[in-house]
């Protein structure tokens, strides 16, 4: 039996109560975090580069240009912002519940496939935004039932959802390939290039200009606006909570939290599941084997950085989005590699984590 | 008075200044695009385009290029192509090659999206088949050619009479260059040697991708060794790097009487020049020349160029669009034999001709008849002879 590994960063404050004075001192407390995380990361990330003999702001400068600078690759930041917001949110309620979850990729690669079971058949003689929208819900459920699988194992098998879900992350990955080499490939072709474009109708609509599709967007921030007010202000937000703080002593107030657990492995699956099946129908237009972008892994980052808090969520999403999107101006621009942005979305999350353990250590002196 | 005059000499400083950067620009500007799939130091594929892309900076007035290499889901996540050409065409280019089959899809996209710019995709038929507006054409080289030759001294230096393909993806270029490769090494077994055709034994292994994506593809590293291990004495490599070529220089250094092909780069061979028999390669710059030059004067037309060698001057790289350097472990004896193959093919011989069967023994060709370019180009299954999977 490996020993348990240590709980996710769940924060212990209380948010939706009146502002106190304790209340306004932590929220200054809050920014006064963020300001030295910030300061920290970014002192790093700037001796990195000019240890290597890069001026930290051409670099700014050049991720600026290509992210935000105009509406176009803002476009680009969203469409990269929106499937990583969705699978973000997945995963607050189970780091919220005391999960590690790190089974999140593969609940994004369910979603996608789940999506395109239906998206492959063409639109079958119904309304096209119908078929979007139960392959929407499909991928929901393709999700879902991933987090439930890892939720199982780990309430009846006994596994740990991180080797739960390390191992169904694999399984996923064998899933995708076997059904893009075996019964989904192109006519006469076997290529990692993926399944056939899905009938131009079941493309989620981008209006001429845009890059991103609004209903993928809409999607994700009504994701956001659900989560939020699920886990904030409804007794089932509590109960997560509850367990992840404190899983023994959750019966006492008679939650079950091995449901609850599930509940919260279901629905973060579930959101994981949708940003799979926007990877499909709103980006690729095709499944293929890194489908998944590696968002379900950028959003474990996402929310360890935020804390497992809400708020911090979506800039964070929006940030990593445009670090995204942004380096691809450094071959082109510099001839930089572009994983210099994963250098710098490494920096914040190891500042973050930083600050966080040494706060909890002065927290714990005191 | 005097900060005013200041300021309007500021001013007009700042105009000419202006005048002048524009003015430049508009003198020497046709900025053009490059989307390569793999690193443009792949010793392959990607590289022979980045290089052919450096020469036409040199050559065609004006011509100035952008670049991106690594342009696949797996190394670029969540980046499609379409956004590339967004980021490549809001910096002035004009004209964007796309190197790889597997940006067919996105470069369609793009072109709708960008009906003002020029595309060149290499290796597809878009223009072909029509599903492409009059902005997208597509250029090739008759590797089959190539392949041949490498086919050929293969089966010329064999020891054991197997030779072994390590195939990317499986579709019709891959199926037509592999069928090439068999074609020469046939010819060379039951012509040149006069051997008994059941003697030769010809595997495919198809590894899933144009290089290995690790997890993804199968590891072509580890195929390349199990070649070796099941008597396969000569690999000829199919996909983009040179791993291939890298196990047969181990090999050797063990003792063991091995070689490997790579393919696509003039260079190729220098990553083991001991174990190399020699490379058939790309040269992009005829075709590039022809391209772009065209679309600078302003005579863009959409084409499908499909370019051969220059049998007059097979490695002359002003000329030919497809090449073969022999390797420094070819013998003089089969470099001589190469030599008369090559002039067999200027003269006129063509491999693809009748009786020729499928892998599954439907006839592909009767006696005597030579396939035509779309027999050839669109070739559906390996040949017979061939062992390995057709699809």
């Amino acid at each position: 039996m490996p020993s348990s590994p240590p709980e996710p960063p769940v924060n212990r404050q209380t948010h939706n109560r009146p502002m106190s004075p304790s209340a306004a001192r932590h929220h200054l407390g809050s920014l006064a975090k963020f300001l030295v995380i910030a300061l920290l990361a970014l002192g790093t990330v700037s001796l990195l580069l000019l240890a290597l003999g890069i001026s930290p702001a051409t670099i700014a400068i050049t991720l600026a240009k290509g992210s935000i600078l105009s509406w176009q690759k803002f476009g680009h930041v969203l469409s990269i912002f929106s499937p990583l917001l969705l699978a973000s949110c997945g995963l607050l309620f189970t780091f919220r519940a005391g999960l590690w979850n790190i089974g999140v990729e593969g609940q994004v690669v369910l979603g996608a496939i789940a999506a395109t079971a239906l998206l492959r058949q063409g639109s079958l003689g119904l309304p096209p935004g119908l078929v979007l929208c139960a392959a929407m819900l499909l991928a929901f459920v393709g999700g879902g039932l991933w987090g439930a699988l890892a939720g199982w194992l780990k309430h009846r098998g006994g596994v740990n959802e991180i080797f739960g879900g390390l191992g169904l992350n694999f399984v996923a990955q064998g899933l995708i390939l076997w059904l893009i080499l075996g019964p989904w490939k192109r006519a006469g072709i076997a290529s990692m290039s993926g399944t056939d474009m899905f009938a131009r109708e079941l493309w989620m609509y981008t209006p001429p200009g845009w890059r991103v599709a609004p209903a993928a967007l809409a999607l994700a921030l009504a994701a956001l606006l659900l989560s939020a007010l699920l886990l904030l202000s409804t007794r089932f937000g509590l109960r997560v909570r509850a367990v992840g703080l404190n899983p023994l002593a959750a019966p006492l107030f008679a939650i079950n939290p091995a449901r609850t657990a599930l509940a919260a492995m279901i629905l973060g699956g579930g959101l994981a599941g949708l940003a799979g099946g926007l990877q499909v129908a709103a980006v690729y237009h095709r499944l293929l084997p890194p489908i998944s972008s590696g968002y379900g892994y950028l959003a474990l980052l996402v929310v360890m950085l935020a804390n497992s808090r809400v708020s911090p969520v979506a800039p964070i999403c929006l940030f990593f989005a445009a670090l995204a999107a942004g380096a691809i101006q450094l071959p082109i621009a510099l001839q930089l590699d572009s994983a210099l942005s994963g250098v710098i979305q490494g920096s914040c999350v190891l500042s973050a984590l930083f600050v966080h353990g040494w706060r909890q250590r002065l927290r714990e002196a005191r | 008075m005097k900060q005013f005059t200041t300021c309007v000499r500021a001013l007009a400083l700042s105009c000419l200044l202006l005048g002048a950067g524009a003015g430049a620009a508009a003198a020497a500007d046709y900025p053009f695009g490059l989307l390569m799939v793999g690193p443009a130091n792949d010793h392959g594929w990607s590289q022979a385009h980045f290089e052919a892309g450096q020469v036409m900076e040199k050559t065609l007035p004006g011509a100035k290029m952008l670049y991106i290499d690594k342009v696949n889901p797996a190394d670029r996540q969540g980046i499609t192509v379409p956004m590339l050409v967004d980021d490549l065409v809001s910096k002035g280019a004009k004209l964007i090659i796309a190197n790889s089959d597997d940006m067919k899809d996105g470069v369609r996209e793009a072109a709708q999206m960008h009906p003002e710019v020029k595309f060149i995709h290499v290796s597809g038929d878009d223009a072909l088949t029509g599903k492409a507006g009059a902005n997208l054409s597509n250029l090739m080289g008759r590797m089959e050619y190539g392949k041949m030759m490498a086919g050929f001294v293969a089966a010329m230096t064999s020891q054991t009479g197997k030779i072994a393909y390590l195939g990317p993806l499986v579709n019709a270029e891959t199926r037509r260059l592999a069928a090439s490769a068999y074609l020469g090494a046939h010819y060379a077994w039951t012509k040149v040697l006069k051997k008994p055709e059941a003697e030769l034994k010809f595997k495919v292994s198809w590894i899933g991708f144009w290089f290995n994506i690790p997890g993804v593809t199968s590891d072509p590293t580890l195929v390349t060794g199990s070649f070796f291990d099941s008597g396969h004495d000569v690999v000829i490599s199919g996909i983009d790097t040179t791993e291939a070529l890298v196990v047969a220089g181990q090999r050797r250094k063990e003792g063991k009487a091995v070689w490997a092909i790579p393919y696509d780069y003039r260079d190729a061979c220098s990553a083991a020049p001991d174990a190399c028999l020699g490379v058939p390669y790309f040269n992009w710059i005829p075709g590039y020349t022809k391209m772009i030059g065209e679309a600078i004067e302003g005579k863009w037309q959409q084409q499908f160029l499909w370019l051969g060698p220059n049998w007059a001057a097979i490695n002359d790289l002003q000329t030919t669009s497809v090449g073969f350097m022999p390797g420094k472990a070819l013998s003089a004896d089969n470099e001589k034999a190469l030599g008369e193959f090559q002039k067999a093919l200027a003269g006129g011989l063509n491999l693809f001709t009748g009786p020729l069967y499928f892998q599954d023994g439907t006839p592909f060709l009767s006696a005597g008849i030579v396939a035509t370019d779309e027999q050839v180009w669109d070739l559906t299954q390996l040949l017979k002879g061939m062992e390995g999977a057709s699809k």
